[in-house]
């Protein structure tokens, strides 16, 4: 965790004296102890804030077990709509004895804290407000149950919260109602502690925090909803028939949310499955079922994070050169090795992009949002079929296992994509002649395939990792090897005008340009505005959401001077990648912002590196 | 194409013989083999021929799928009008199950080498064995490494010698009785040298529902085919010991068959046919599990190296029935099934609102 921050005297009091109220712009940090309920709690809160239309984003920040280890939750509201992490913490609810010493320290002067209170942290800092509540006191009425208290005990804060921050507590039971669902008893229970905490609080405190909640409409029609979940709709709208996985986090909710989707909306009229999932022994395993079911003709797929993406560089590198389909989403979390398996990262973006030994090139997509993890699972899956070839979705643990505010999901317009595929029909159209499986018909360098099964006699080919030429036989010729690999880069620079195109966010005459992809853009949009504001740069912003690199790309570059590349790992790997891709003369203008801490990234980071850079290029010239 | 239209060939005549889908055996041939002469793993082929036209097959409904290795090789030298899958070293078990998700219609026939299943693939091996997948999977079993010029393998016996003198002396994996003791449903085990048993051991694969895992000894005429070597030809040929002689009526040629009597017992096989396996010199009762197993285990005690059917469950489910499959194989399901509809979204939408 952070360092005490050692302010001076004057500007700690330029800060504690600001007046008047801070409304829907703050942090709240809930510290709590590992498998004590809080995760039911902290979403009561995040939920509630969402049904007052405030614009809202909560991130888990937990510990690689099951239970005793200190966890931090943290919610941002903001009316502005930024929902990236905030560095700073306004709010701090202390649970955790073993922390709660430190979280106080880290706190921002003006800040506010409730806390449990034997812990007696009021003597700590005379800059933060206290509210200290007898907990366990108040738990003891309401739960009856000895227990359950421990569980109970952490609904209790939500109702202080709601009463110091005006949060209206009739939306905290309506949030209760739909996280217990048809649990009745434990909404029941729950929502007597939120009464009590409520009570508690409106007859002790005396509000002295500048920090309120109040009514907004931004949040009219939107859903909350984790990236792993929408992945899992992507994928079953994208009509998946085989899913294959091997548990690991941050992966295993999507694949598990998307069992119990299917089950659900995926049996077919005679009550039976028009799915298979199967949990392999490995990852090995389950890139391999991928890949033997994609090329009998299934839509499959599999979910894992960095370690599984290890253990698969051997079957990509098949699926790559005999070309087949296959969907692998890897949840991104820090490596390497074993790393930090609970925190964030985008570390496994030069990894996935040439994964496997020999020459080889990868499909990659980078959803931001959970409406991209959505819909980019629906192309993932086209693009696979229709290039025959792996393709990654490159999420990670913030964008997958937090929840997150969007838009109803959009309901795919365009029909499902197979690709070219040959059928009966087509074979025996083509008369006598055999099919070559790895010739370049359209020029576009992707061949034609069959299905095993089709019936006719010359459906058949051979599939084989080992050298091969247009007919799918053996060889060993050095022309029959350049053909193929030329074809397939041929295939792969096709693959350009196919994949989701970058999204210009900001987009003006500054001669300045930033970089970014996946997660990393909300701390992206943020900073942009702060940097305008505060110091008066404009930044020209593209959001880069494939690989291969859309002529886009390059042209953003070519139009700026420079152009920094905004990303969440140590050895700016994005940055590397689109070093590769463009024009030697355009390279020197590429600058790098790296954060790797483990923690989502935030704007402030953003800005103050981008500042820095700035500066010394002034003082440069 | 000829303007004459060619008569159909009376029974009786010159024309090729056929099966009873009207193929000839030129129809189930592969690609000529590129393995040593004499290696015992293109009698294994000619014998999956045989076994496949014999049993009237449809190759293209058939998907051979093997690993890395000399045996790996030689899906592409049988049944050219099936669709082959040469993946990667040890790795079949899983693309076999990829493709038995996708088409639960196909018949899987998969090669594998010794190195390749009981050394580098023996964690998916067991996997597959557990699941009982639809599939036959043939162990081409020479105890060494033919490709990389006669390493040896998991599967060499205690003491057996290589070419440069090299004496094993770890003991060897049995894959029969991993085979079994895992879930299996058709465990066998025979002699590339051995046409009868092997032939119809093959067909009682092929007539199987779920894992057959027949491990055929098949001698590497290169490496392993000396003196000293227990996988040799001649090593082989003086200690195997059939458990029983192996009979096979196919379901299709509708002979009533369906008694046991004290000396041979009949298996009713998925598909209505029968395997008929005469005892020889042991009781052995091939449906009883521990049965099996302590059978092996005995053999190992003695050094013998015993050939026919060790276990055999024709009744259990395989592994697609339990996942309770539509009709239509996945890969062949269309849009409609596929992609629930735009009410399905508007209603989960409304419950993450």
């Amino acid at each position: 965790m952070a360092t005490t921050i050692e302010l001076g005297v004057q500007e700690k009091a330029a800060r504690t004296a600001l007046p008047g109220r801070k409304v829907n712009d703050f942090s709240i940090q809930v510290a709590t102890v590992n498998g004590s309920g809080s995760q039911s709690a902290n979403t009561v809160l995040l939920r509630s804030i969402f049904q007052m239309g405030v614009p809202v984003s909560g991130k888990n920040l937990f510990p690689s077990n099951i239970a005793g280890l200190p966890t931090w939750y943290t919610i941002r509201a903001s009316k502005q709509g930024y929902i990236a992490r905030k560095k700073e913490i306004d709010f701090l609810v202390a649970m955790n004895a073993e922390t709660a010493k430190e979280d106080v320290m880290s706190l921002m002067p003006g800040a506010a804290c409730v806390y449990d209170e034997p812990l007696q942290l009021s003597g700590l800092r005379q800059d933060i407000t206290f509210y200290p509540v007898p907990f366990d006191k108040l738990v003891a009425p309401v739960c009856p149950e000895a227990k359950l208290r421990r569980l109970v005990k952490n609904m209790l804060y939500v109702g202080v919260v709601d009463a110091l921050l005006g949060i209206e507590r009739e939306e905290s039971e309506k949030a209760l109602v739909k996280q217990f669902g048809k649990k009745k008893k434990a909404a029941e229970l729950n929502t007597a502690a939120v009464r009590a905490g409520y009570d508690y609080a409106i007859a002790n405190f005396t509000k002295q925090d500048p920090f309120w909640v109040e009514r907004m409409n931004e949040n009219q029609g939107k859903i909350i909803v984790d990236g792993n979940a929408a992945a899992a709709l992507g994928c079953m709208f994208a009509g998946v028939t085989v899913v294959t996985w091997y548990p690991i986090t941050p992966s295993s909710s999507l694949v598990e949310t998307l069992i119990d989707y299917l089950k659900e909306y995926r049996i077919g009229p005679d009550g039976k499955a028009t799915f298979a999932v199967v949990q392999a022994e490995d990852e090995l395993a389950a890139a391999g079922m991928v890949l033997g079911a994609g090329w009998a003709g299934a839509r499959s797929m599999t979910s894992t994070s960095g370690p599984g993406i290890s253990l698969m560089a051997e079957f990509i590198g098949l699926g790559y050169y005999t070309e087949l389909p296959g969907v692998f989403f890897d949840i991104q979390r820090v490596g390497p090795s074993t790393g930090l398996p609970t925190r964030t990262m985008q570390g496994d973006v030069l990894f996935c992009a040439f994964l496997s030994h020999g020459d080889t090139k990868h499909i990659l997509l980078f959803p931001s949002s959970v409406e991209e993890c959505f819909s980019m699972a629906i192309d993932a899956f086209d693009l696979a079929e229709q290039f025959q070839t792996p393709v990654f979705v490159l999420s990670d643990l913030d964008l997958g296992m937090n929840n997150w505010m969007a838009h109803p999901f959009t309901y795919p317009e365009k029909p499902i994509a197979r690709g070219k595929v040959l059928n009966e029909d087509d074979l025996k159209r083509m008369g006598g002649f055999g099919f070559a499986r790895y010739k370049d018909v359209d020029g576009d360098g992707i061949p034609y395939r069959t299905l095993p099964g089709t019936a006719h006699p010359n459906a058949a080919y051979f599939t084989r990792g080992s050298g091969h030429n247009e007919k799918a036989q053996y060889s060993e010729r050095p022309d029959d090897y350049v053909n193929n690999m030329d074809r397939l880069s041929r295939k792969f620079e096709t693959a350009r005008k196919f994949v989701p195109a970058p999204v210009k966010e900001v987009s003006g005459t500054s001669k300045i340009g930033t970089i970014a992809y996946g997660t990393t853009h909300w701390a992206l949009t943020e900073s942009c505005d702060q940097l305008l504001k505060e110091n008066n740069i404009a930044m020209d912003y593209l959001r880069v959401r494939a690989y291969p690199f859309t002529q886009e790309v390059h042209d953003f570059i070519k139009n700026h001077d420079r152009v920094y590349v905004v990303e969440q790992n140590r050895d700016a790997q994005m940055f590397q990648l689109i070093k590769l891709d463009i024009a030697a003369d355009q390279v020197t203008k590429l600058r790098s912002v790296v954060h790797y801490n483990g923690l989502p990234i935030d704007a402030r980071s953003v800005t103050d590196a981008v500042v820095s850079q700035e500066t010394s290029s002034q003082e440069a010239k | 194409m000829s303007a004459t239209s060619t008569p159909t060939p009376a029974p009786g005549s010159n024309n090729p013989k056929t099966n009873h889908v009207g193929l000839t055996v030129l129809d189930y041939r592969g690609s000529k083999t590129t393995l040593c002469a004499g290696c015992g793993h293109n009698a294994i082929t000619e014998r999956i021929i045989d076994a496949m036209y014999e049993m009237g097959v449809h190759p293209e409904n058939v998907a051979k799928l093997s690993g890395i290795g000399c045996s790996s090789k030689t899906p592409a030298y049988f049944m050219n009008r099936s669709h082959g899958f040469n993946s990667v070293h040890g790795r079949m078990p899983s693309v076999a199950t990829g493709v038995a998700l996708a088409n639960q219609k196909l018949m899987l026939i998969g090669v594998s080498g010794d190195g390749d299943t009981a050394s580098i693939g023996i964690g998916q091996f067991i996997h597959l064995m557990r699941r009982n997948l639809p599939i036959i999977y043939i162990i081409e079993d020479n105890g060494v490494y033919g490709l990389t010029k006669g390493q040896f393998s998991a599967t060499a016996d205690l003491g057996s010698k290589l070419k440069t003198g090299v004496i094993n002396d770890l003991p060897p994996i049995d894959t029969c009785a991993l085979a079994i003791q895992l879930g299996a449903t058709f465990v066998a085990r025979s002699f590339s040298g051995d046409k009868k048993q092997l032939l119809n051991l093959l067909k009682a694969a092929i007539a199987h529902r779920g894992t057959a895992m027949i491990d055929v000894i098949s001698p590497c005429v290169t490496f392993n085919d000396h003196e000293g070597s227990t996988k040799s030809y001649k090593y082989s040929k003086d200690h195997d010991e059939p458990v029983q002689e192996i009979g096979f009526v196919p379901g299709f040629e509708n002979i009533d068959v369906d008694y046991d009597d004290g000396e041979t017992a009949n298996v009713r096989m998925h598909d209505g046919s029968h395997m008929r396996l005469r005892k020889l010199d042991r009781d052995h009762d091939a449906t009883n599990k521990v049965g099996a197993l302590q059978l092996l285990a005995e053999s190992h005690e003695k050094g013998e190296m015993l050939t026919g059917v060790f276990y055999v469950n024709a009744t259990a489910p395989s592994f697609i029935e339990q996942l309770n499959l539509t009709e239509t194989s996945l890969a062949r399901m269309p849009e409609e099934l596929t992609r629930p509809s735009r009410h399905a979204l508007d209603e989960i939408m409304e419950e993450l609102r």
